[in-house]
C-alpha cells in the first residue's frame, strides 16, 4: 500500500530528533546495535523507536532465496527485483525480461505455487518462499507436460515469451482456468506474444488441461 | 530505480512510526503499482516499509456484510465463494482487473491506492500537476481520449484506474484505517477519495503513517443481484474506457433499490445517485434504464477526444442493468 506522496500541511509534522533509520545508519546497522549497544541515555531516548524494532536494511545485504528447491545466498540491494536476482546474480536466464513493468508476463515465475511477475517482485521480499523458475520445471531429462505440449504444438516463434507462457500455462491448468478455449484465453492474457503464436499456445495449454482431467 | 532502504513492520504501530520518521517512505504490500512507479521515476522513496507480516488477512461473511482484510490478494477475494455469491459485482470487478499474475500479487488495500494511468502522469518528460504540483496539465488540450469527463478541473482530468473501487463505491463500502494516534477510524470509500481541484497530487484522506486495515461491505439485496461491466479497447488485460457497477433489488417487477457507479469516466470512482433515484419505484425495463442512464452524464465536461464516453457511459449502464434484471 502506498500513502499519498504529499502531506497536507497540518499532517506534515516530523518527529523531532534522529530517526530510527538515521540512528541505525550511524551505528552501522542492526548488527552494530546488537554487538555494541549504545550508551544508556541514547538507548532510553530511542527506546520508543527501537522497540520492538524490525531492522532497516540498506545497501548490499544478505538475502537467502529458495529457488527450484535449492537455498541460494546472495548479497543484494533491497531494490533488486527477483527477476534481476535470477538473471544477473544466479545465471538463471530462462526467466526473461520483457517490459520490466508487469505488462508482458515474460518474467512469470511461481512463488509458493502461484504465478507472479518477477519484475515487480523484490528479491528481499521473496525470502522464506518457494520459488520455481522455468529451469525447475523439468524432472532431470523428463520435460514437464507443458513443455512437451509447447514443443508438440509449436507454441512459439522467436521463443522469448515462451518461458513465461509455460510457467503461466502450468498455473492456468492447476488453477482450473483452462476448461474452455475462451476461459484459457482470458486467464492467459497476462502473457503477451509479440510473434502471435497464440493459437498454438492455446492448443498446448488446452491439451495439458485435458490430460489433467483424464488423470 | 533509485536505491532505498527496506524494513518489515511487525505491527501497524511500527509501520506508522517508521513512516513518520521518513517523509519519503512508502508502504509496500504487493508492490505491483509501487515498483512500477519507482522504476519509471514517477515516485522516489527512500524507505519501503513492508506490511506483509501484519495480521490483515481474512474474508469474513456475516448477516451484516463482508469484511475483507486489506492484505488479502485480489485473486483470493475475486474467487472467494461468498464474494462470488453475495457480492458478484466485486468479484467481477476484481477478475476483470490486471492479469492473473498481478492479481496474485496485488493487495486489496493497495489496489484502492493505485495511481492514474494518464499518459502525461506516467511520462516524466511532460509536465503534470499530479506528479509535479504547479507544472501544468497537458491533458486538457492534448491526448485525452482515455481521461475523465466527470470530476475534472483545469488542473487535472486524470481518470481513477481501480475497477475494485467502482464496485465498492456502488455498494457503499467502508474502509477501516488505523491511525498512529488514537483509535481506528472508519471512512466510507466514497468520502476517502478527493477530487483533484487545484491539488491533484493529494488523492485521498490517508494521513502519513495511517494504514488501511480492512474493507467492509454492507449486505443488501442489490449487492447479491449486481454486475460489473467493463468496456475496454481490447477484450482483456486493459484499463476501462467506461465501466459500470450496478446492483438492483427487484420485487414483482418493480425496482426497490438500485446502485450505480461508473469507472473510466471520473477522476474518482463515480457513483450516480440521480440514476439510482430515477430507477427506484419504476418497472425494471429497458426504457426505464435508458431514461435513468441519461442522467449519469448531465454534468459531464468532455474534452476533445473523449466525447464518445458520454454515449458509451449510458449504454454501459443500460447493458449492465439489463444483465442483472434478466
Amino acid at each position: 500500500m502506498l500513502p499519498p506522496d504529499d502531506h497536507t500541511p497540518d499532517q506534515a509534522a516530523t518527529p523531532p530528533g534522529p530517526s530510527r533509520r538515521s540512528f541505525l545508519k550511524q551505528t552501522g546497522g542492526l548488527l552494530g546495535v546488537a554487538l555494541a549497544p549504545p550508551i544508556a541515555s541514547q538507548a532510553e531516548a530511542l527506546a520508543d523507536k527501537l522497540a520492538p524494532a524490525s531492522p532497516i536494511v540498506s545497501g548490499p545485504t544478505n538475502v537467502s532465496l529458495n529457488i527450484n528447491g535449492q537455498a541460494r545466498n546472495l548479497r543484494l540491494e533491497p531494490r533488486t527485483t527477483l527477476l534481476d536476482a535470477l538473471r544477473e546474480n544466479l545465471d538463471l536466464t530462462g526467466t526473461k525480461k520483457g517490459c520490466d513493468h508487469g505488462q508482458c508476463g515474460a518474467c512469470t515465475v511461481h512463488v509458493d505455487g502461484r504465478r507472479v511477475n518477477a519484475c515487480l517482485t523484490l528479491a528481499v521480499m521473496s525470502q522464506g518462499k518457494q520459488i520455481t523458475t522455468i529451469e525447475g520445471l523439468a524432472k532431470g531429462e523428463e520435460l514437464h507436460p507443458m513443455q512437451e505440449a509447447f514443443l508438440k504444438h509449436d507454441g512459439f516463434q522467436c521463443g522469448y515469451c515462451t518461458p513465461g507462457q509455460i510457467m503461466s500455462g502450468v498455473s492456468c491448468v492447476k488453477e482450473g482456468h483452462a476448461t474452455t478455449d475462451d476461459q484459457t484465453r482470458e486467464w492467459m492474457s497476462g502473457n503477451i506474444c509479440r510473434c502471435g503464436a497464440y493459437p498454438n499456445i492455446l492448443a498446448a495449454v488446452r491439451e495439458v488441461a485435458g490430460q489433467q482431467v483424464k488423470g | 530505480m533509485n536505491n532505498f532502504a527496506y524494513t518489515q513492520a511487525a505491527s501497524t504501530k511500527e509501520a506508522a512510526t517508521a513512516a513518520q520518521a521518513d517523509k519519503q517512505a512508502a508502504f509496500i504490500s504487493g508492490g505491483t503499482s509501487l515498483i512500477d512507479l519507482m522504476k519509471s521515476n514517477i515516485e522516489q522513496h527512500t524507505l519501503l516499509i513492508d506490511l506483509n507480516k501484519l495480521s490483515l488477512l481474512g474474508i469474513e461473511n456475516s448477516a451484516a456484510g463482508l469484511r475483507i482484510g486489506a492484505l488479502e490478494r485480489m485473486s483470493d477475494v475475486g474467487e472467494h465463494p461468498q464474494v462470488v455469491q453475495n457480492y458478484p459485482v466485486v468479484s467481477q470487478a476484481l477478475l476483470a482487473s490486471a492479469s492473473p499474475q498481478l492479481r496474485n500479487m496485488a493487495s486489496m488495500g493497495g489496489n484502492l491506492l493505485q495511481r492514474t494511468r494518464c499518459g502525461y502522469f506516467r511520462d516524466t518528460a511532460f509536465p503534470c500537476n499530479k506528479r509535479v504540483p504547479g507544472s501544468g496539465c497537458p491533458a486538457q488540450t492534448g491526448d485525452n481520449r482515455t481521461l475523465a469527463i466527470l470530476g475534472g478541473s483545469p488542473s487535472c482530468i486524470a481518470t481513477h484506474a481501480s475497477d475494485l473501487a467502482v464496485s465498492l463505491v456502488a455498494l457503499e463500502a467502508k474502509l477501516t484505517i488505523e491511525s498512529p494516534k488514537g483509535q481506528p477510524r472508519t471512512v466510507p470509500l466514497a468520502d476517502f477519495y478527493k477530487l483533484p481541484g487545484s491539488t491533484p497530487h493529494i488523492e485521498n484522506h490517508l494521513a502519513p503513517g495511517e494504514v488501511i486495515t480492512a474493507i467492509t461491505i454492507p449486505a443488501a439485496a442489490h449487492a447479491r443481484r449486481s454486475h460489473y461491466l467493463k468496456v475496454r479497447d481490447r477484450a482483456s488485460y486493459a484499463y476501462a474506457l467506461v465501466s459500470a457497477a450496478v446492483g438492483l433489488d427487484v420485487q414483482g417487477g418493480t425496482i426497490r433499490s438500485a446502485r450505480v457507479a461508473l469507472g473510466g469516466v471520473g477522476t474518482v470512482p463515480w457513483r450516480v445517485p440521480a440514476v439510482e433515484q430515477a430507477l427506484v419505484g419504476k418497472s425494471a425495463t429497458e426504457d426505464t434504464f435508458r431514461a435513468a442512464a441519461a442522467l449519469a452524464v448531465r454534468d459531464a465536461s468532455p474534452r476533445e477526444h473523449n466525447k464518445f464516453k458520454l454515449e458509451l457511459a449510458q449504454r454501459t449502464i443500460v447493458r449492465a442493468l439489463l444483465e442483472v434484471a434478466a
